[in-house]
């Protein structure tokens, strides 16, 4: 009964939806206020009625109803309920009605923190993300419903696969879908935008923190799922050019893109055509990664054969909500002038440089993921595109980026000075040569990319730093604590994502130059040393867990003779999908991780082992949460709360340039 | 105007080969090189540089050539059949590691199992030029005189090698 009912509110949903996606937009074509009104209450019904779907299809896991047909391949008996209610979304149609709940969650949000702007603007936002919506309710009531019933029930489920029962798969999937799901926003705007005509600065000024918003949760939504290959994987690599996680990672760098581009459009009204397509471009990539990664058309063709219908379906929607968007863009765009003009240099040519950068990566890894379906298309056989040609392309494409990224912000808008530049930034640039030659050697080993890996995060920090030097000596007299206080919030937030940036690199550059690993057979009682690190093997006891057997290691770690830690990796068994997993065990620190696997058992209570010293590995996750914090204090700058606050006056049509901050 | 159109015009080019990924089968591919002397090679070992390896080494028996890398996923996928068919023993697999660096894949090997009496070591892909070897992985099928007799492109599946590989094996077996 309870499926029933999550089946039937989903189809009411879609009722909602269709009024949604016509009912306002069309109120704002003939000026109807009573149809534009129906935006608000129609988005907020859409969220209860997906929210009461999505209960009932948790409910469905957490009661093990495994005569629902999704439940039964997903669960099992034995899995822990907090797996269980996870497992609502680990596979395709879970995972499609978590993405429209959450895409009815940011409709929530656009009604509740919308109400300053203009009655059509708003209808149009909302009808947009109907139509959205609708699309995706569409394909689960026709194709992939999630509450098919299994007639008569299975006994037992088929359980969730054992690489998803962590807790990385509790937090990861929501986080990754409110980035990408959050992009709708800032696309809705865009297109409302174009419907409406009315493309200037405060469009822009209204888009920039929902994108900046859902910016933070794609990042953080990232790390998430490149910490958890971390350490599920059981090989220690933090990132694999795979096609799913190059699906994240496309809307990650449009959205970036989008974001800085955002800023221009707001502060100096240029770049507006620009900044429209790359608010449909992010969104685009976001539909086209869910829905490659769902229909699984990458990473094995046959995905696709098996339900023709499906693959069909996806590519329908695609060419409608895409198509239609560049279409709208195609008719509109020519009509919206140009902006404010700039020199050759300036800051806003660095940023469209960056822009560009930022964009021609994008494609490079749209081209590297989709080159094996391009050859598959074209009849050429199935073959891999592997991280080679994604290393190759990427470091020559970010590194005058990240160049221009230290430079840009010290850049005045509109005409910029490049001897003046030049000589501002001279003791940064001498601080940062210096430490990309000298601290490889201080460290033990110099290579180029470990020098220009230092080079950059250097280079980013001490222009950072000098940024706020100049912002307090422009103020001088007023004090140092004053001084501080006057820099705005969304100033820090630039800043601090910066140096996210900055942090991150030094996490790669180390990873990659310092990284030690050993593959040993280990008999009990044995020592490695590795990292300096004294690992003795103390055998393996066998362990129950809820619904897997393992091998329990324990390995004694001692540094110069004192002890560490205790490290226990392990070997499991899950005899429902007959799968095992190599469960590692970390040591985390800030300055190195321990990492030790479990391989295979050998003769005689040996077991073949890896171990792995990765220095300054937690600095990638850390410099994606820097820059999710940027994000998050650019967000609650001051200028957003009053124009929250300030609810039905109009915004000037370009604010007056208070302070010139970029993130 | 025509600037504006662009993006549309590249995704409709996109949308082309989603469509045409929906519809085709691009597996079964007729080689040019199935029928013909299997290119001659010598080439280092994997876990023995000293020692070379040559096709002309196994005249006489019927045996699988296996382009594979350790950066390629479609080889992870393929692996376990690999796996399973050199444990079955009704066919050996010589491996060549396409591209590849040699500590790379050893380490490769060790995690996901060996199934290759050896492997040749193609380090500049020189000789996959010669086999025509444009994806990883692929698959030969070599028969006692050493002429090529299939050649699959992509991973190995179960249907493949029941229905196509392992019959053709047996044939070429008992000739």
């Amino acid at each position: 009964m309870i499926p029933e009912i999550g089946h039937f509110s989903l189809m009411l949903a879609l009722c909602v939806a269709l009024v949604q996606a016509v009912l306002p937009v069309w109120g704002a074509a003939i000026n109807n206020a009573a149809f534009m009104a129906v935006a608000t209450p129609a988005a907020r019904g859409q969220f209860c009625l997906v929210a009461l779907a999505f209960g009932a299809l948790a409910y469905a896991f957490a009661v093990k109803d495994f005569s629902v047909l999704y439940v039964a391949a997903n669960a099992n008996s034995q899995l822990p309920l907090h797996y269980r209610l996870a497992a609502v979304w680990g596979a395709h149609e879970g995972s499609l009605l978590l993405w429209t709940l959450i895409l009815t969650v940011w409709m929530v949000a656009v009604t509740l923190f919308s109400r300053h702007l203009p009655a059509p603007m708003r209808a149009r936002i909302l009808g947009v993300m109907g139509f959205v919506s609708l699309g995706f309710l569409l394909f689960m009531l026709t194709v992939s419903n999630p509450f098919e019933r299994l007639i008569p029930a299975a006994a037992d489920g088929r359980d969730l696969n054992p690489l998803l029962q962590d807790p990385g798969m509790v937090l990861h999937p929501p986080m990754l879908y409110m980035g990408y799901v959050g992009f709708s926003v800032a696309f809705s705007f865009a297109i409302a935008a174009l419907l409406g005509g009315n493309l200037d600065a405060a469009w822009a000024r209204w888009s920039r923190p929902w994108t900046t918003v859902a910016w933070c949760f794609l990042t953080v939504g990232i790390a998430l799922g490149s910490g958890w290959a971390y350490y599920e994987l059981g090989w220690g690599g933090w990132w694999f050019w795979d096609p799913v996680e190059n699906a994240s990672f496309m809307p990650w760098l449009a959205g970036t893109a989008l974001i800085h581009s955002l800023a221009v459009t707001d502060k100096r009204g240029s770049f507006k055509v620009w900044t429209v397509l790359l608010a449909i471009l992010a969104f685009s990539l976001s539909l086209v990664g869910t829905f490659l990664v769902r229909s699984g058309v990458l990473t094995s063709v046959h995905a696709f054969a098996t339900d023709p219908k499906r693959g069909l379906f996806i590519l329908v929607y695609l060419a409608v909500v895409i198509g239609g968007s560049l279409t709208l863009y195609a008719w509109r765009a020519p009509r919206v002038g140009l902006g404010g003009r700039f020199a050759f240099v300036s800051r806003e040519s660095m940023l469209l440089v960056n822009n560009v950068l930022l964009i021609v990566a994008t494609g490079s890894v749209l081209l590297g993921t989709l080159y094996p379906l391009f050859l598959d298309a074209l009849g050429m056989g199935k073959l891999s595109v592997g991280p080679p040609y994604f290393d190759t392309v990427f470091v020559p494409l970010m590194t005058p980026a990240l160049f221009l990224m230290g430079i840009g912000p010290l850049a005045q808008w509109k005409q910029a000075s490049l001897p003046d530049l030049a000589i501002r930034v001279r003791w940064a640039f001498a601080v940062s040569a210096a430490t990309a030659l000298l601290l490889p050697f201080a460290l033990g080993r110099w290579t180029p990319l470990l020098s220009l890996g230092f080079l950059l995060a250097a280079w980013i920090v001490a222009t950072a730093v000098l940024n706020v030097r100049e912002r307090l000596t422009a103020v001088r007299g007023s004090g140092l604590r004053h001084g501080l206080a006057g820099l705005s919030r969304s100033y820090w937030g630039m800043l601090f994502a910066h140096c996210g940036v900055a942090v991150f690199i030094i996490g790669v550059t180390c990873v990659k130059g310092f990284e030690t690993e050993k593959d040993l057979r280990m008999n009990v009682g044995e020592i490695a040393t590795i990292g300096g690190y004294q690992f003795r093997f103390d055998g393996v006891q066998e362990v129950k867990g809820p619904n897997y057997r393992a091998g329990r290691g324990t390995f004694v770690v001692t540094k110069d003779g004192r002890p560490v830690t205790r490290m226990h990796p392990e070997k499991r068994y899950y005899p429902v999908q007959n799968q095992a997993m190599t469960e590692a065990a970390i040591d985390p620190g800030i300055l190195r991780d321990l990492y030790v696997s479990l391989g295979e058992p050998l003769d005689g209570g040996a077991w073949s082992v890896r171990l792995y010293h990765k220095p300054f590995i937690d600095w990638i996750w850390g410099g994606c949460l820097l820059m999710a914090f940027g994000g998050v204090l650019a967000v609650s700058d001051r200028r957003y709360r009053l124009s929250w606050r300030k609810q039905e006056i109009p915004e000037p049509a370009l604010a007056p340039p208070r302070t010139s901050e970029v993130a | 105007m025509k600037r504006f159109l662009l993006p549309l015009a590249l995704f409709a080019m996109v949308m082309g080969f989603f469509a045409a990924g929906l519809t085709l089968n691009p597996r079964e591919v007729p080689s040019p090189l199935v029928g013909k002397p299997a290119p001659d090679f010598s080439l280092p070992q994997l876990h023995d540089p000293q020692k070379l390896f040559s096709p002309k080494d196994l005249t006489g028996q019927v045996w699988l050539l296996n382009v594979w890398a350790s950066w390629c996923s479609g080889c992870k996928e393929e692996h376990p059949i690999l796996m399973q068919l050199a444990q079955s023993g009704s066919v050996p697999i010589y491996g060549m590691d396409y591209k590849d660096q040699r500590a790379e894949a050893l380490a490769w090997l060790k995690r996901q199992g060996d199934p290759y009496p050896l492997s040749a070591m193609d380090e500049a892909g020189r000789i996959g030029i010669d086999y025509g070897v444009y994806g990883v992985p692929e698959t030969f099928v070599i028969d006692k005189k050493g002429v090529i007799r299939y050649k699959q492109i992509g991973p190995l599946d179960q249907e493949t090698l029941h229905r196509k590989v392992l019959p053709l094996v047996r044939e070429l077996q008992n000739q």
